[in-house]
């Protein structure tokens, strides 16, 4: 007896009309891909739910896979079994011995569709229920709210059972509201901001903002394991490294030191905006949330805000730390991210960046300074990384043998 | 040369020393050094860290690098109890541990702390109930070895683990130092949340450890710096015997995975070839790990057997490696028999990966032919 299909629903893509088809599209691609090295598994679909037939694969590992795409409202695994009460009670107890959660009480549903079957419903009920009290310990009946629902459905080609229902991941299916590109620093913020983005159906790539020789390889390497973790949804995360010394020695130099956080965060928006066009990207995406630093509150945000008119999505806006710590944690990037190397945006702070800059004020300091040719030169410049999951640590071929 | 003493030490994979000698020489920058070649160093550190976390199916943050087997379960048992404060004072543990298990818990008594030792039965391990029946309000740990290193009995981790998870302020240790590689133990399963490993006996080298903590777990300090492995152990990082260790691991596990039968056959051959060998009583079960048969000779002592057979080019051991110098009697197949003949005349097969069944059957013969000779002798001196 094995589990041999698993049953998937969808989640708010069952309430869009005309463009459900793309979507579905979408997470079938994604399912796909995530399930490519497990030999012998089949996917169908239909309008309402999709199916994977699991062709003698273990279900658990497909189900570990599939609790992480997004677009998934649920699943459960299915037997399908021949039309036997015997075999049937046989498969209802293996089902209730393989559940992922503990099961303490249970009930039995039965739809009979194929009414030729010679049982009734209350007869296949008592038949099962009975089976399962005698064969396993601690086991309750309860009808009004029990752990396990075992459904039992008797249909003209085969017996169904399935039950258990697994929470999947929600959302919207990968890609399927387009392009947008992260800044990602080396914070706790900005992965999460692309995890809940990415979650929403985007597909995001990262641009991260690079200042050797005032930043270390290692914050460099932080951003690609960042970016790893992340890729894990996906299979891989373009990372595009922006050299950002020579605008941030000339914002030094020519900005007043309380206006220089404004300015340097309104030249990384214009450096991403210009990579955001060449990706044929929509959004550029932030990890800010309101009044957590100087560059965070409402004043600060609308002066740097100026510089483009691309939307700017900000998941995190109304978090508070805590909330975004959590998920940081969920995601596994808080560890990463909370390594102690100084990044761009931790080596020139001012010791007193303005909470409340004025936009005539920041324009004017900037009138006298050329950074149009800088920014071409940065994103010329730009170096893009594709990094894969779990290969955060290139390792180069003279070290691989070493493992 | 027959070695068969490798729950002492095991014999470093060549690999493993390539590995360490090319790290040694070529990347010896300090990991924690600001400039490039720290990095480098670090980056090995890291790989290293990712690849045991891989093959023990567990986190990279919740793997902390030790100097071996004793320095593992010293921190996890004190780190343990000096983390707690106050909030409990009770540690269960069992009556055949390593003596760096028990040792350690025996000198946290002189600050108050109370060790219950749980008694192990004629195959060596423990009863479940009689852990349960010994919980307190005031336990905060619970240490039980994996594979016992004497007799090669398999306590029931998973089984303990299970109780424990309805004891949420009771951390469960493991000694896995000689489980690891031979016997199948998954942490997360088992809900341990601390787990010794040592080095030198998956073929790695001496001097190499590894402390799994789980996320969560707190642990103070032995030894206070530089402030390494996040605090729990200040050290500069062996980082050419832990790029060794990771490699040493994922070789023994992978031979664990093609060639666990052949273990066990040569295990099964010795047990059953022994057993009915006269005046030889096997202490180990027959359930045991796959690598470890202990037997005695009652009447006579286990060093003369043991020289006996060295002499013949067969390397094996009385008791467990560490504790052979000190005393004659072997704790654990005292705690199992509760005979003092049995106990004094112990010796201790142990095989791994790599040894044939030939080697099993000059073994053998060489024991039948001493013991018979020596019994004449022992007659003559009777």
């Amino acid at each position: 007896m094995k589990f041999d299909h698993i049953i998937i629903r969808y989640g708010e893509i069952s309430t869009k009309k005309r463009n459900r088809k793309g979507f579905v599209e979408k997470m079938k691609a994604h399912i796909r891909w995530s399930l490519k090295d497990i030999e012998g598994v089949v996917l169908t679909a239909n309008r309402e739910r999709m199916y994977v037939l699991l062709n003698g694969a273990d279900h658990k590992p497909v189900i570990d896979r599939l609790k992480g795409i997004f677009g998934i409202q649920s699943l459960s695994p299915a037997i399908k079994i021949e039309r036997d009460l015997e075999v049937m009670k046989t498969a209802a107890l293996y089902y209730l011995n393989h559940t992922l959660e503990e099961v303490n009480t249970f009930k039995i549903t039965t739809k009979r569709a194929d009414k030729d079957f010679p049982y009734n419903t209350d007869e296949i009920n008592r038949a099962i229920g009975g089976h399962l009290l005698r064969n396993t310990e601690d086991l309750k009946v309860d009808v009004k709210n029990p752990d396990l629902n075992l459904l039992v459905e008797v249909r003209r080609e085969a017996v169904y059972l399935t039950g258990e229902i697994i929470q999947g991941a929600g959302g919207l299916p990968f890609g399927s509201s387009g392009k947008g590109m992260l800044m990602l620093s080396g914070g706790i913020d900005s992965p999460v901001a692309g995890f809940l983005s990415m979650k929403r159906g985007l597909d995001v790539e990262a641009i991260h903002f690079y200042s050797p020789p005032f930043t270390s390889e290692r914050s460099r390497q932080k951003v690609i394991d960042l970016a790893g973790k992340l890729a894990e949804i996906n299979g891989s995360m373009k990372v595009h490294i922006v050299p950002f010394t020579e605008i941030q020695l000339l914002i030094q130099k020519q900005i007043p030191e309380n206006y220089s956080m404004t300015t340097t965060r309104r030249l990384m928006m214009r450096v991403a905006d210009r990579i955001r066009e060449k990706e044929e990207a929509m959004a550029l995406i932030t990890g800010e949330s309101l009044g957590q630093v100087a560059s965070q509150t409402m004043s600060s945000m609308f002066a740097i805000n100026e510089v483009t008119n691309t939307p700017i999505l900000r998941p995190l806006i109304t978090m508070d730390k805590t909330e975004i710590i959590k998920i940081a944690r969920e995601l596994d990037t808080f560890e990463i991210s909370n390594l102690p190397y100084e990044d761009c945006c931790t080596v020139f702070t001012p010791a007193s960046p303005k909470t409340k800059p004025k936009r005539e004020k920041v324009n004017y300091y900037e009138s006298f300074v050329d950074f149009d040719s800088l920014i071409e030169k940065a994103v010329s410049e730009t170096e893009v990384l594709t990094v894969k999951p779990g290969q955060t640590f290139d390792k180069e071929e003279a070290m691989e043998d070493l493992f | 040369m027959i070695y068969f003493d490798n729950s002492a030490t095991t014999k470093p994979y060549p690999e493993v020393i390539e590995s360490f000698m090319k790290v040694t020489s070529d990347y010896f920058g300090n990991p924690s050094s600001l400039h490039g070649l720290g990095v480098q160093s670090e980056k090995l550190l890291s790989a290293a860290r990712k690849q045991i976390a891989d093959l023990l199916k567990v986190k990279s943050s919740e793997i902390y690098f030790t100097s071996g087997g004793t320095e593992g379960n010293n921190l996890a048992i004190k780190g343990a109890a000096h983390s707690q404060g106050n909030r409990g004072k009770h540690i269960i543990t069992t009556a055949i541990e390593h003596p760096s298990v028990e040792d350690a818990c025996q000198s946290l008594t002189k600050m108050g702390y109370e060790i219950t030792y749980l008694p192990v039965y004629e195959f060596g391990q423990i009863d479940v109930t009689d852990l349960k029946d010994a919980l307190r309000e005031d336990t905060f740990l619970v240490s039980i070895m994996h594979v016992n290193n004497e007799v090669g009995s398999i306590q029931p981790i998973v089984e303990v683990g299970k109780l424990l998870k309805q004891y949420p302020n009771v951390l469960f240790h493991v000694d896995n130092v000689q489980g690891t590689g031979k016997v199948t133990l998954s942490l997360r399963d088992a809900n341990v949340d601390l787990c010794t490993i040592s080095g030198h006996k998956v073929h790695g080298l001496k001097g190499t450890g590894i402390l799994y903590v789980r996320e969560g777990v707190r642990v103070d300090p032995l030894f206070h710096g530089g402030n390494q492995e996040t605090k729990i152990r200040s050290g500069t990082e062996n980082v050419a015997g832990i790029v060794a260790l990771s490699k040493a691991l994922r070789i023994s596990m992978n031979n664990q995975l093609m060639y666990h039968d052949k273990l066990q056959q040569i295990k099964t051959y010795l047990y059953k070839g022994l057993k009915e060998m006269d005046g030889v009583l096997v202490n180990s079960p027959e359930e045991g790990a796959p690598h470890i048969v202990n037997f005695s000779v009652p009447g006579l002592k286990s060093e003369v057997l043991l020289h006996a057979l060295e002499s013949e080019g067969i390397y094996v051991s009385t008791t467990s490696a560490c504790s052979s110098k000190k005393r004659t009697i072997s704790k654990t197949v005292d705690a199992m028999f509760h005979n003092s003949a049995r106990s004094e005349s112990v010796i201790r097969i142990s095989t791994t990966y790599g040894n044939e069944m030939e080697e099993a059957k000059q073994v053998l013969a060489a024991i039948q032919k001493i013991v018979a000779n020596l019994e004449k002798i022992m007659r003559v001196a009777k």
